[in-house]
């Protein structure tokens, strides 16, 4: 865990120094320039931390929804304080996620929130995080509490492929990869990023990544903790 | 469950009985539910005052009153067996895919006799309300109320359990829903406008694809939900 802690924080720290301080040139010489992308320009940093951030909430919502499904199968309670913790995780990546993906779309659609398709998505997504915690409060006893926040967390997941993949198609969107790209946000999401530009944007993706996994371990010990604390007095 | 199985089927028959007798002895949700349309459709009524507003706005408020009306009327299903202790029993003589099957049969149809009565008094009330498409309005009805009901019925379930069940229950169903009200508002956008039935097919599309999956899904937690 050292290790990882160790390269969670070098890595962010060097995406969050390089994607703010390297220059944009229009023919770049060094590793240290990036090329201007058409349509973004300096707007294009944002994908060292919006996407990776982005990235690592759906990584926490599947892992929050994976260990529920574990839960509801095994019944071992451990798996509900994982569930829980990766949930509480990927709520403030999402909200990150929220305040990036918003201060881009001020500067680059003119407004910070346009119902996008995607905007929709994530703020679907912040309510369904929003109503997981709110039902957890209203459940008294720890098993009841962790099947049947289990059993939400699968049923709101269920309907989240129908915000990636089939509502993006159906309304035209402005977010790039959306059905009207403007051609100069596309080459972003089909990964044709200049080399040193994939470069930071994969650390940024595994900083990020890492950053989680760290929170997520610390989050899972105390918990346990306080869970056998909270049994020893009962 | 096995679907062909004659004795699943009657349990379930029986559990749909069992509930329409006891509502029509006390008309609680019938009540509750028509109360809570007319309400809703004059409030309304005196925010637009004379205006008239366009079929897309139509289509949106449509469903509005329709959603608050599921939320407030459809989590009895499964709150009123917990509140009269015959959760047990239920549990004793009937299986729990028999239980959710009879309670989104019920569901179903207090969804599809309220969405055709809101329609009504929608049509009475709006001048500018008027099908246009009835094949793309009446199909949205039937696969959007399926729709409600399927997603309603597994988080009824859930709320049941829990300590705040009226304020729990719409802020649950809200984003699990959000996918069915944004297609059934642009569905039904398009019958009020008269467009031909072929336009309105994605929507439709992803309204089935939606019950499978609600409905799928909840089929297959729905022994851990019930259970104790």
């Amino acid at each position: 865990m050292a290790v990882l802690k160790v390269a969670a924080v070098v890595l962010v720290t060097i995406v969050l120094l390089g994607g703010i301080a390297i220059p944009l040139a229009a023919s770049p010489q060094s590793f240290f320039e990036f090329p201007v992308i058409p349509g973004l320009e300096e707007k294009a940093r944002n994908i060292f931390f919006h996407v990776p951030v982005a990235w690592t909430t759906v990584v926490a919502f599947l892992v929050s929804m994976v260990y529920g499904i574990l839960y509801l199968r095994t019944k071992k309670i451990d798996y509900d304080i994982i569930s829980v913790s990766s949930a509480g995780l990927g709520f403030i990546f999402c909200f990150l996620a929220t305040i990036t993906g918003a201060l881009w779309a001020k500067f680059n659609w003119g407004s910070f929130w346009n119902w996008d398709p995607r905007e929709t998505s994530i703020f679907v997504l912040l309510l369904i995080y929003g109503a997981y915690f709110a039902l957890r409060s209203a459940l008294d006893t720890e098993e009841k509490r962790a099947t049947l926040s289990a059993a939400y967390s699968i049923v709101a997941g269920l309907t989240v492929p129908f915000f990636i993949f089939v509502l993006p198609r159906l309304v035209s969107g402005l977010h790039p990869g959306s059905g009207g790209d403007i051609d100069g946000s596309g080459p972003v999401v089909e990964f044709k990023m200049s080399a040193n530009m994939l470069v930071f944007f994969f650390m940024g993706l595994a900083g990020f990544n890492l950053l989680y996994v760290w929170i997520l371990n610390l989050r899972v010990r105390t918990m346990r903790l306080e869970y056998a604390q909270s049994h020893e007095q009962s | 469950m096995d679907l062909c199985d004659v004795s699943a089927l009657t349990s379930t028959y029986a559990l749909l009985s069992k509930d329409f007798r006891s509502e029509l002895r006390t008309r609680y949700a019938v009540n509750a539910l028509i109360m809570f349309v007319v309400t809703a459709v004059s409030v309304i009524v005196f925010a637009l005052r004379s205006e008239q507003p366009d079929s897309g706005v139509l289509a949106g408020m449509f469903w509005v009153v329709v959603f608050f009306t599921a939320m407030s009327g459809l989590s009895r299903a499964f709150v009123s067996e917990e509140e009269r202790g015959t959760v047990l029993t239920l549990q004793l003589v009937a299986t729990p895919s028999v239980v959710y099957f009879g309670k989104l049969l019920f569901n179903t149809v207090l969804t599809v006799s309220m969405v055709l009565a809101v329609t009504a008094l929608y049509m009475v009330v709006f001048s500018g309300f008027v099908i246009r498409s009835p094949d793309i309005f009446f199909l949205t009805v039937l696969l959007g109320s399926l729709g409600l009901a399927s997603a309603s019925t597994i988080i009824a379930a859930i709320i049941a359990k829990a300590n705040t069940r009226g304020t729990l229950y719409p802020v649950l169903s809200f984003p699990v829903l959000i996918v069915l009200l944004m297609t059934v508002m642009s569905a039904t956008g398009k019958a009020l406008d008269g467009e031909p039935f072929a336009s309105a097919g994605a929507d439709f599309m992803v309204l089935l694809s939606y019950i499978m999956v609600m409905t799928g899904g909840s089929y297959l937690l729905f022994d851990f939900i019930w259970k104790d």
